[in-house]
Formats: C-alpha cells, sequence, structure tokens
C-alpha cells in the first residue's frame, strides 16, 4: 500500500526520517535544510515519532552529538547545507573513521563567500573524500526512496558508513511534486532495528572510541576504511534490489536515459538530470540520437558501470556544479575522465562547469551543450572547448 | 559523603599505566572526581593529555567505556551519548543508572570548547563536565590559553627582553559556567581531595548539568619539581588564587576558605614560569598580580554574602 503526497524535497526528507524514526536527532537550522529539522521537530512535538531531539547550538555540535549518539548503539540523524556542513567539517571525517553509520540528508548549497543560499555542489563535493558514501537525488521522490535505503547500506556490518543523502537546494527542497509514500510498517521493516556493534554503552564490555594511533597501526585502520568503502561498492546492488521488490524503483549506481543508440550524451548529477530528460525527449523528436547519464552514487564511485555506459558515445559533456578550482575542470569531470583511461574506446569528453550560486539552466544552455557535442563528434576535441563555463557573463 | 574505607571500595576507573607524567595533577584530579559515584560511568574527554596519555593504541588505561571525539567537542560528543541513553532508557532497552562525565582541558573548555560546553549546559543534559585546569596547552607543549594567569611565560607569550609573559587577566570560566544557572558549579583542588571528591558527589547526584573546574597543576609547564604537585595545589588555595567555591542552586559559598591569605609570591615563586617577575623591574607586575587575586576573591567573597547561605 502506498499514497501520492505532494511535498517538497525538505518535505519528503522529513517523512523518511519520520518513517524511519531513529532514536536520536541533533539539528541545526541552516537554509535551505531548515525545513528538514522544523517538519521533523513538530513530528517529535505531536508524539508521532519516539526521537529524542538534541537543538544544538552549531552544526559541529549537531555531528558531535551524533557521534556520541552513534557510538553510544543507537540510530542517530542529522541534515545540513553549505556553512553548516563546512562548520561540522572536522568531525564528518571522525564520524566515517569511527564507522558510525549516521545518516545526513544535505540540501546542496553554494559556499560563502560570497553568501549566497542558492544551489551548488560545492558543500558536499568538498566533503567527497571525506569517507562517506555520497548520493544525488533527482527530485522529492529520490529523496524519499534514497534515504529509506541510506539507513540500510550504512548499518550494513560490512559497510558501517555514514550517509549523505543529497539533494539541490531549493531546486528539489523547496519545489513541490508527487511523492509515493509508503506505510510506515512498510519502511519500518524495511530499515529494521539498529543494534550497533561494540557500543559504548555496553557497560559489561567498556570500549574505547577514538584512541591516539600512530604510525604502527593508523595505516591498517584507513585500509579497513577503503575496505569498507569497496564492500558498498558489492553490497548496495542488494539493498537496491530488496527495495525495487517492494517500490517498483530501481535505483543503481548510474541511470541512464535513451542512450540506447545515442552518440551524444551529457553526464550530471541531481536535478540537472531531470532537465535533460526533457531535453532529450524533445531533441529525439527531431531525430538527433542523444541520451542523458545520471551518476546517482558518486561514493563509491562506480567506475566500472560509468566506463562501460560512457565508452559508447561519441562525444560526452560532463556537467559539474561545483569549482574545483584546479584550471583543470570540475570534480566530476575529472573523475569520470579517469575513469575512461583503460576504456578501448574514447569518447570526446569536455566539461561544463555550470548554475554555481544556484544560477539556473536552462534547456537551450543545455542544448547548446549537445551542439558542441555534435560538432567535436564530428571533428574532433576543440581544445579552445575543453573546459567551458556554462550561463556565465565574461 | 562516603567514609574512606567506603571510597576506598570504588572501582578504580582509570588504571595504572597510563602514560601521564609522574607527578601529573590531571590524572589524579581524575581519579578523585570518579570517587564520586558508584554507579557505571561513561567517560567523555577532549583532545589534550589525558586522552592522548591513557589510550595510545592498542592499549586502553579505561576500565570504563571511554570515548574521545576531537578537541572542542566532548561537552556536544557526551550529550550525544546521554540522550542515546536517554532513548533506550525510554524503550526499556537499558535498565542500569548510568552517569555521564566530560574531561577538558583548560584549551577545550576555556577556549576551543566554550561554546560546545555553553550549548549542552543550556541544554540541560544529565552530565558532569570537569574542566582540568593546568593553565596552558601543555598537550602540545605549554602554549598560553584563556585560563593561563597574568605573568605566567609560555611558548606563545613568553618572558622575553621586552614583554613579560602573559599580559591579560584569566578569563573566570566557573563565574561563566554559574551564568548558566545550573544546578551545580564548583571548584576544586587535588590538595583536598575531601573537598573535591564531595563536590563530585554532589556533581553527580543533582538533575542535570554539572560543572566541576579543578585546579590540576603541570609540573612540565610550570616549572616546578614533580614531587611537589600537592603542594603547589594547595598553596594555589592559601594565596586566594584559587578561591574553592560551589554553586548549589544559586547559592554561592566558599567550602574551605583559609583564615588568612598568603601573599601570591609564596604560590609564583615556587614555579619556574613566574621566575622572571621577581626581577627588579617586574616589581610592579608582582604588584599587580596581588591586586588581580584580590580583587577577585573580594568579586567572591560579594558574590557569597549576597548570592549566599541565607
Amino acid at each position: 500500500m502506498s499514497k501520492i503526497l505532494a511535498l517538497t524535497g525538505d518535505q519528503a526528507a522529513a517523512e523518511a526520517m519520520r518513517q524511519i524514526n531513529p532514536d536520536v536527532v541533533a539539528a541545526y537550522p541552516i537554509t535551505p535544510q531548515t525545513e528538514i529539522v522544523m517538519n521533523f521537530a513538530q513530528f517529535v512535538a505531536d508524539g508521532r515519532v519516539d526521537t529524542e531531539m538534541i537543538p544544538v547550538e552549531s552544526e559541529h555540535s549537531a555531528m558531535s552529538a551524533c557521534v556520541g549518539a552513534s557510538a553510544s548503539g543507537v540510530r542517530a540523524m542529522t541534515a545540513t547545507s553549505a556553512n553548516g556542513l563546512a562548520l561540522m567539517w572536522e568531525v564528518v571525517y571522525i564520524a566515517a573513521s569511527n564507522r558510525l553509520p549516521i545518516v545526513m540528508p544535505v540540501v546542496n548549497r553554494a559556499l560563502s563567500a560570497p553568501i549566497n543560499i542558492h544551489c551548488d555542489h560545492s558543500d558536499s563535493m568538498g566533503a567527497r573524500d571525506a569517507g562517506w558514501i555520497q548520493v544525488y537525488c533527482e527530485n522529492p521522490q529520490e529523496v524519499y526512496d534514497l534515504i529509506i535505503m541510506a539507513i540500510r547500506i550504512a548499518e550494513h556490518k560490512d559497510i558501517l558508513l555514514p550517509v549523505m543523502v543529497c539533494q539541490d537546494g531549493f531546486i528539489i527542497s523547496h519545489g513541490v511534486e508527487r511523492v509515493r509514500i509508503y506505510e510506515d510498517r512498510m519502511v519500518r521493516n524495511f530499515v529494521g532495528e539498529y543494534r550497533g556493534q561494540n557500543v559504548l554503552l555496553d557497560m559489561d564490555n567498556p570500549v574505547t572510541y577514538g584512541p591516539l594511533d600512530l604510525q604502527d597501526y593508523y595505516f591498517e585502520h584507513k585500509r579497513q576504511q577503503s575496505l569498507a568503502v569497496s564492500n558498498a561498492r558489492v553490497l548496495i546492488p542488494d539493498i537496491v534490489k530488496e527495495y525495487e521488490k517492494i517500490s517498483g524503483k530501481n535505483y543503481g549506481f548510474i541511470e541512464e536515459y535513451k542512450t540506447e543508440d545515442a552518440e551524444l550524451a551529457v553526464v550530471s548529477l541531481g536535478s540537472t538530470a531531470g532537465t535533460a530528460k526533457a531535453l532529450v525527449d524533445i531533441l529525439r523528436e527531431q531525430g538527433r540520437k542523444v541520451g542523458s547519464v545520471k551518476i546517482r552514487f558518486f561514493r563509491p564511485f562506480p567506475a566500472e558501470e560509468i566506463a562501460q555506459c560512457l565508452s559508447k558515445f561519441k562525444a560526452i559533456a560532463v556537467l559539474d556544479r561545483s569549482e574545483s578550482f584546479s584550471s583543470h575542470g570540475g570534480p566530476l569531470f575529472n573523475e569520470v575522465r579517469s575513469v575512461l583511461l583503460e576504456s578501448e574506446k574514447r569518447p570526446v569528453i569536455i566539461n561544463y562547469i555550470y548554475g554555481l550560486g544556484g544560477r539556473d539552466i536552462g534547456m537551450e544552455q543545455l542544448e547548446s551543450v549537445f551542439n558542441d557535442l555534435k560538432e567535436m563528434a564530428e571533428k574532433g576535441l576543440n581544445k579552445d572547448k575543453f573546459i567551458n563555463y556554462l550561463g556565465v557573463r565574461e | 559523603m562516603a567514609t574512606l574505607k567506603e571510597l576506598s571500595q570504588r572501582p578504580e576507573r582509570l588504571s595504572s599505566g597510563h602514560r601521564l607524567c609522574a607527578g601529573c595533577g590531571a590524572s589524579i584530579a581524575v581519579k578523585q572526581i570518579l570517587l564520586g559515584t558508584d554507579k557505571p560511568v561513561v567517560v567523555g574527554a577532549a583532545t589534550g593529555c589525558l586522552e592522548v596519555a591513557t589510550t595510545i593504541y592498542p592499549f586502553t588505561a579505561w576500565k570504563v567505556p571511554f570515548i574521545h571525539n576531537a578537541f572542542e567537542n566532548v561537552a556536544a560528543t557526551i550529550s550525544g551519548a546521554e540522550t542515546a541513553y536517554k532513548a533506550l532508557k525510554k524503550k526499556g532497552k537499558i535498565k542500569k543508572d548510568i552517569k555521564f562525565i566530560a574531561f577538558g582541558g583548560d584549551g577545550g573548555t576555556y577556549d576551543i570548547g566554550i561554546q560546545s560546553l555553553s550549548g549542552a549546559l543550556e541544554r540541560g543534559h544529565n552530565m558532569v563536565y570537569v574542566c582540568y585546569d593546568n593553565e596552558a596547552y601543555m598537550n602540545t607543549g605549554i602554549q598560553r590559553s584563556g585560563a593561563t594567569p597574568c605573568g605566567a611565560s609560555t611558548t606563545t607569550a613568553p618572558a622575553g627582553k621586552v614583554k613579560p609573559g602573559k599580559e591579560q587577566i584569566r578569563k573566570d570560566l566557573t563565574s561563566i559556567v554559574a551564568a548558566h544557572h545550573i544546578p551545580y558549579v564548583a571548584q576544586c583542588s587535588i590538595f583536598h581531595w575531601k573537598d573535591t571528591v564531595k563536590k563530585a558527589e554532589k556533581a553527580f547526584n543533582v538533575e542535570g548539568p554539572a560543572f566541576l573546574n579543578i585546579l590540576a597543576p603541570c609540573h612540565r609547564g610550570w616549572r616546578y619539581p614533580q614531587e611537589d604537585t600537592l603542594e603547589i595545589a594547595k598553596l594555589a588555595v592559601e594565596t586566594g588564587f584559587w578561591p574553592l567555591i560551589e554553586v548549589e542552586d544559586g547559592v554561592w559559598r566558599f567550602t574551605i576558605k583559609p583564615k588568612q591569605r598568603k601573599p601570591i609570591t609564596e604560590w609564583l615563586k615556587l614555579q619556574g614560569r613566574f621566575k622572571h617577575l621577581f626581577k627588579e623591574k617586574n616589581k610592579g607586575l608582582l604588584e599587580s598580580i596581588q591586586k588581580q587575586v584580590d580583587d577577585h576573591w573580594n568579586y567572591i567573597e560579594k558574590l557569597a554574602s549576597c548570592l549566599g547561605d541565607k
């Protein structure tokens, strides 16, 4: 049984959290994430969840309290955006390194300065090496489904890693869409009861968390952490399949749209994939062989899937909604491009940095990308159009 | 308060064999304070000497559950653990009465951790926060903190040809904490162990947050022979530098009060960090430090008389 509700991405996140019914939520307001904690706080106030809420004085304390709670063996969640994520940075790494399965919706927003409250991926992209699993959602439906799935991924005994479920600030977080919501009972059965291992509150078997770990052991612990991410690569598809059985939705590492015979494709994260699909439909009607590829899981990075998918095109454009200031393109571009090195057939691959600080991306702009790709598929790489800034005044 | 015999039978939570220095005030402080309850405890520690010297992987000196997260967030971390406990207790998944305690040095409490501490106090978690105050960043090698007394030479505010060490007065954290109007706040000294254990018992027994600020001399940073730690702690009280006070439900009182305060120079002269103050050119400074001690003492006296027992 399920029902369709009109929800924003933030409301969908709060609804998923209500059904998950975590033991502890420690959170702090920040635009555009605030609606998640506001809605959730109302669920607490109305007795619709059993959660103990910690209204912390900062995001640094939000993640610190989540670490304390999760180490104690309970299910702990928080949510954040932009500068909030930047403030909790230190503890974001500590959460992953202590193998604490904290699930955190991240509502993507540009980092300061200058201060800007709108969408880009500079916040979560900066955290890409923090040891968290990262998923990027296209719409409120994915936000809802992926937060529920994230609990199972995070808490899997062979993974035990925290998960960021990212959604585009305002574009998804404040846009109302149809969202299919499952029965509470179904969601609670799917996520199950959480029982932590080696927990702080096991008074009969005391453990020490966060010891001093020097040259003789630190490296082994980091290696174990990287193996956990590799395990996630193998185990996520099982959890995806299990969720598909009850929802009918298949949330793979990547999602291809009309790529079977496509020669040109754009690669993107998040809501832009929706815009790309709409444009692909229009261009297909004109007989153009174009497609769209969405990367849903950025961590672990689905290298094989991406290489296999992209090597069939003649030319591809990677769309980055963040700038890494390397003078050599955005983070998504560089990772995607590197996996193609091993492919026998390598398409022309170019980069577009777009949408910083919430700058809108329209179909006309994406069409210009496909036009560039068409030209390069015929004539080869135009070095003047290798790294591009889309929709900016120069 | 428990009798000495009862205290002797309380479990040892921090085992010997940890790697804190011989003569370290912090480990004495920890042991005395943990004698304040016979209930099971969960311990958190901020980054600092206490944490690094008791948990060198694969060893731990802690016989009780212990968590270290980072430098500035032990209050928030323990507030998370305490809330997890509350959630489990509500669901009947945990029956025991567990006490939560956070230890931070003065760097982790007066300075970088003050926001996390203030937030946790305001939220009213049932926890005891203990600042073991050794008056500088000792773990990184004796750098000045907000708790460093005026005139002390540290590696980031050294005494030199033109500077006499730290030029500012120390932060009065105990008063700042008391302004949160939590049930129990106290200052303790490791020399006055009975007073400390009594205060720790009170701290563990209140509902809501309690705060203990315990002076924990560090012979490496203060520059005195390691066997003098307790003597130095005693003189800090006798000179009035470190008043032994408590604020219980808003009532300020001295718990131990020297009949006649000794001159502050009695305390300063035993410590290498103040050696330069005894040069002729710094005579004025010694006088101003005495005045600072007197002023603070008078401030506490006024509070104890206005807000003391009626």
